[in-house]
């Protein structure tokens, strides 16, 4: 039976509540809300409050509404004030939208008055005692400093690995990617590093930027205008809500035609449908991994067809053959349209073989990227895609693959067009540069497993949840970060010196000493021996931008909990102690590389990184640019605004692969079945494909959610959507729990039954607390250290009929139905 | 003290201590009462309005009520068979908001698989599991109301589990 509140009445926010700019800080969309504080003892009245509206009469549909979810009482500058966070009418991006996460924003902040968050972590913590205990953070850096500087002095850098995320909103942004950035990349030059989400520090889409055209090219509002949209392994009703429901949507009512590419049928097929007419709507169900295969059949079909834009292909696109080779560092040779097609040449036959669909469908979706109107004017497409390839088969052929088709379409830089991922996060990156960590990148999480590394410093990365081969990645973590933990256990007693040694010992016997950042502790965090306490965005100021480059000051608004501090801070911490630890130790040269990082605040380290390459950018003109922001690049400053660029490669000139000629590449995407080792064994030997998915309630792997009991009482366990006459083969139940296992290890969730679920087809959602998807995934990357999460099968066996908490919840289909 | 207004308690009681204390305070700001008026209620005073007779339900035949007041209109179900949370000999009559809690919109009722589904942003609800979101994008589950069942068959409306959308107080 459902969660409920019980709440009847909500404060109202007076006249003079504080009113701050927060960009949403989970999904890349980052939608505009104002937050209102005010006095603990102050009230506003029905006809007299902050919205300057008459809240005594029933407000209609999009009306303003403060939700019990949208409500908080928080610290601020040490007092209780009461907050209320709504969506912003005004921001262009969500044009005052809500989505299931941002919505309860407001509730999942740390508050000692209404019991929310007390997962958060309050001080820096140390291994003491067989417990964590709390400390100072001078004392809990000047171990980390300690540790660290003996063993990168006795060996290398080359023994710290470094997990670090990358990404804006959360706990990321500018400030926080330059103060790790500049810690690990320029007072060292760390190169086993890895991202959040992925075993190496690498990009995601390597062959789009190898081309020449950045994978975040457009403006939302180009969804609005445009003839055709196609989704590849994308699902953005729930993943990217608000670029759905006030942009896509927008263009589907306007009479754009859509194609969605996803094994799955998601919600986001059903609202397409909704808004568009079926007839409308072009869901290519293709078999798992057989992306690459459609993309060269499509552009087979706009080349024989001669639908190409062939000025564009003209001025823009190189003309001569191979630009570049395939080689260790490049999956696929890149050149001219014609270099590409000598591999990628694809019937829809030999297509519809390997993908599992009509012939006729791929040649459907052909017509509608680009075959020309009856006037004979162009259609406009804009492409977007997401984890379904990403993480996908093949990740740099097939990226390049879909990049191809709007190339030869002319689809990148004008209006109405675009060839962009979704994203996850928003983004915030602002490093100096990573070039020598190498391409390929090191393997991380191999390297650790294989014995490699003796410090490890993790910054909100939880691996338990989010690696692949996570088996075996947890049981070797945990055995060596415990041989340091026996180290420290037996050295309790003993001076901080005598600790150290005992220490420096274990890592150098095979141990691993982890220094944990994070905002809550965290599963992997359970191997640390130092935890220290980070922030979140609004509790710190923090700058990102999101999918359509729009860059925002999300303001502070509370006080981090306890001792928490901004991320940068935590590492210009680490930087101070590393340069008083290496001059007691007389490395006087060294200790200076970790100077220049005297930032009282955020808003320094800002200064200090980001500002350094955008001098037009400043908190001041950001905070002015309110919850619309503007769109990088920053062009300049004018008529006191920041002017934006609504638009990359308008000019038709592309440069994100460096080359001085400015001409994009065309991939020759190859097709050759599992690119990833072990997957083809794999398939063969086990009866259900293990799809590996997301769901709109979940804010990425839950950290936060975990605790929510609104989100924990939907889902009390892991989904596993499957189809109900493979459930009722198995005698399963609706909720029953049941184990999936292969030869990488198990995981367990419960059995959601889904009409539209293929058989032999199962879809968990990704990276619960209760039942990591990444157990079973074998360690197959491509050869850049992209992981293959979503190819993955395995077993299914039921474990135990649904708990009374299962049983109560609701197993309808979650398809709109009128 | 038995409080009827408890359908279903939340694991976690979300405003403890001073939260609650505030929203009597805002009822106390509205009120022109002298200074020495009772103090405001920690709950809202709900009131008990009659939404039908038993005998006019059909099994799986809604009908349109409005409660707490004549803009919040609502839905009455007899469900053909027990939920928690249901009233009635058979434990079967359920009633609920009709108000997407996302952005307002008025829902509509799916019979062939007992949900309130909304044309603003595709968000469903399960009327036979207390109104829970099945899919969506709201913030809470279905406001349900409290019903109670006299002598003679009349249905009555006594109080919502959840704060009604478009509102900062249920009674207003
Ligand atoms: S769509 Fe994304 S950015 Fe917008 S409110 Fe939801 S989670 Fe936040
Ligand atoms: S108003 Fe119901 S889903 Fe948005």
């Amino acid at each position: 039976m459902a969660y409920k509140r019980q709440i009847d009445r909500l404060p109202i926010p007076p006249k003079d509540a504080k009113v701050s700019n927060v960009t949403c800080h989970y999904c890349i969309v980052g939608c505009g809300y104002k937050a209102y504080t005010w006095p603990r003892n102050k009230q506003g009245t029905l006809k007299d409050n902050a919205f300057g509206i008459d809240l005594s009469e029933q407000q209609g549909a999009d009306g303003t509404w403060v939700a019990p979810a949208m409500y908080n009482v928080v610290k601020q500058d040490g007092k209780d004030v009461h907050l209320a966070l709504v969506p912003d009418k005004d921001c262009v991006v969500n044009s005052g939208l809500v989505s299931i996460r941002g919505g309860r924003m407001a509730e999942n902040r740390p508050s000692r008055v209404t019991g929310t968050q007390q997962q958060r972590l309050t001080d820096p913590m140390i291994w003491r005692n067989g417990t964590w205990q709390p400390t100072s953070w001078d004392d809990a850096l000047d171990l980390v400093a300690r540790v660290t500087a003996r063993i990168i002095t006795q060996g290398s850098e080359d023994d710290l690995v470094v997990s670090m995320f990358d990404h804006g909103g959360s706990a990321g942004g500018y400030e926080n990617t330059w103060g790790t950035g500049k810690l690990y990349f320029q007072s060292m030059k760390v190169k086993n590093a890895r991202i959040h989400n992925r075993p190496a520090y690498n990009s995601e889409v390597h062959s789009t930027r190898d081309m020449g055209v950045g994978e975040l090219n457009y403006s939302y509002s180009d969804y609005e205008i445009t003839d055709t949209i196609v989704m590849v392994g994308g699902n953005s009703l729930e993943t990217q809500t608000n670029l759905f429901l006030n942009h896509m949507r927008k263009g589907l009512e306007n009479g754009a035609r859509m194609v969605v590419v996803d094994p799955r049928r998601t919600v986001t097929v059903n609202a397409a449908e909704e808004i568009a007419g079926k007839e409308n709507v072009l869901h290519l169900a293709i078999n798992p991994g057989s992306d690459m295969a459609l993309f060269n059949a499509i552009l087979t079909q706009v080349v024989d067809n001669g639908w190409t834009d062939n000025e564009f292909i003209k001025n823009s696109t190189f003309q001569d053959g191979e630009a570049v080779a395939q080689d260790d560092a490049h999956p696929a040779g890149l050149g001219s349209l014609e270099y590409a097609m000598k591999t990628c040449r694809t019937s829809p036959e030999e297509a519809a073989k390997i993908c599992g669909i009509d012939a006729a469908d791929i040649v459907k979706a052909a017509e509608w990227i680009a075959k020309p109107k009856e006037d004979g004017s162009r259609r406009k497409c804009v492409t977007c895609y997401e984890k379904g390839v990403i993480w996908g088969n093949d990740n740099y052929r097939t990226i390049g693959a879909i990049v191809n088709v709007s190339l030869a379409t002319g689809n990148i830089g004008r209006e109405g067009s675009g060839c962009c991922r979704l994203g996850g996060h928003q983004e915030g990156y602002y490093r100096p540069s990573d070039a020598h960590v190498g391409r390929p990148a090191e393997y991380v999480d191999q390297l650790l497993i294989k014995g490699g590394g003796k410090i490890h410093h993790i910054w909100a990365c939880d691996h338990y949840k989010t690696t692949l081969n996570a088996s075996e990645f947890k049981r070797v973590h945990r055995r060596r970060s415990n041989m340091v933990k026996d180290a420290m256990d037996a050295s309790a007693t003993g001076t901080r010196e005598q600790q150290v040694e005992a220490i420096v010992a274990a890592v150098n016997a095979g141990g691993l000493f982890v220094v944990d950042m994070d905002i809550i502790h965290s599963q992997i965090g359970q191997n640390a021996h130092v935890i220290l306490p980070a922030a979140e965005s609004n509790e710190m100021n923090l700058t990102s931008m999101n999918g359509e480059r729009r860059l925002r000051l999300s303001e502070k608004y509370m006080d981090p909990p306890g001792q928490a501090k901004p991320d940068c801070l935590i590492a210009a911490g680490i930087a101070q102690h590393m340069e008083r630890v290496l001059r007691e130790m007389g490395h006087d040269k060294y200790a200076d590389q970790f100077k220049g990082y005297d930032w009282k605040t955020e808003e320094d380290a800002f200064m200090d990184g980001y500002h350094q390459g955008n001098p037009d950018v400043t908190y001041d003109r950001l905070r002015a640019m309110g919850n619309n922001g503007v769109q990088e690049p920053v062009a300049g400053f004018k008529d006191g605004k920041l002017v934006g660029t609504p638009r990359l490669y308008a000019d038709g000139k592309f440069d994100r692969h460096g080359r001085k000629d400015k001409k994009a590449l065309f991939c020759a995407a190859g097709w050759r079945g599992w690119q990833a080792p072990g997957k083809a064994k794999e398939q063969a030997d086990h009866k259900f494909w293990i799809n590996n998915v997301r769901a709109n309630i979940f804010w990425q792997n839950q950290f936060l959610d975990q605790d929510n009991d609104f989100i924990q009482d939907r889902f009390p366990y892991p989904f596993i959507e499957m189809n109900p006459d493979d459930m009722a083969e198995m005698g399963l139940n609706p909720g029953d729990l049941i184990e999936i296992h292969n030869e990488n290890g198990a995981t367990q969730g419960m059995a959601y039954p889904t009409d539209t679920a293929r058989r032999g087809q199962v879809a968990m959602v990704f990276g619960s607390p209760s039942g990591s998807q990444g157990n079973v995934v074998n360690p197959g990357v491509n050869e850049l250290v992209l992981p293959d999460y979503k190819h993955t099968w395995g077993n299914i066996r039921k474990l135990a009929d649904a708990t009374p908490t299962a049983k109560a919840v609701s197993f309808k289909s979650k398809e709109y139905t009128a | 003290m038995r409080c009827k207004n408890l359908v279903d308690v939340g694991r976690r009681q979300f405003l403890r201590g001073g939260a609650l204390a505030a929203a009597g305070a805002a009822a106390a700001t509205v009120t022109t009462a002298p200074a020495n008026a009772a103090p405001a209620n920690a709950q809202v005073d709900y009131p008990s309005n009659r939404l039908a007779n038993i005998s006019d339900l059909k099994v799986n035949e809604p009908v349109d009520i409005e409660y707490p007041d004549a803009d919040s209109p609502g839905v009455l179900i007899k469900l053909g068979q027990a939920v928690e949370g249901g009233v009635g000999p058979d434990g079967d009559i359920v009633a609920f908001s009709v108000l997407c809690p996302h952005k307002g919109y008025n829902m509509s009722y799916n019979g062939e698989d007992r949900t309130l589904n909304c044309p603003g942003h595709f968000s469903r609800f399960d009327v036979e599991s207390g109104g829970q979101q099945v899919w969506g994008h709201a913030t809470q589950n279905l406001p349900q109301f409290t019903l109670r069942v006299d002598g003679n068959g009349d249905i009555f409306a006594e109080g919502a589990s959840d704060l009604i959308f478009g509102r900062p107080s249920n009674v207003l």
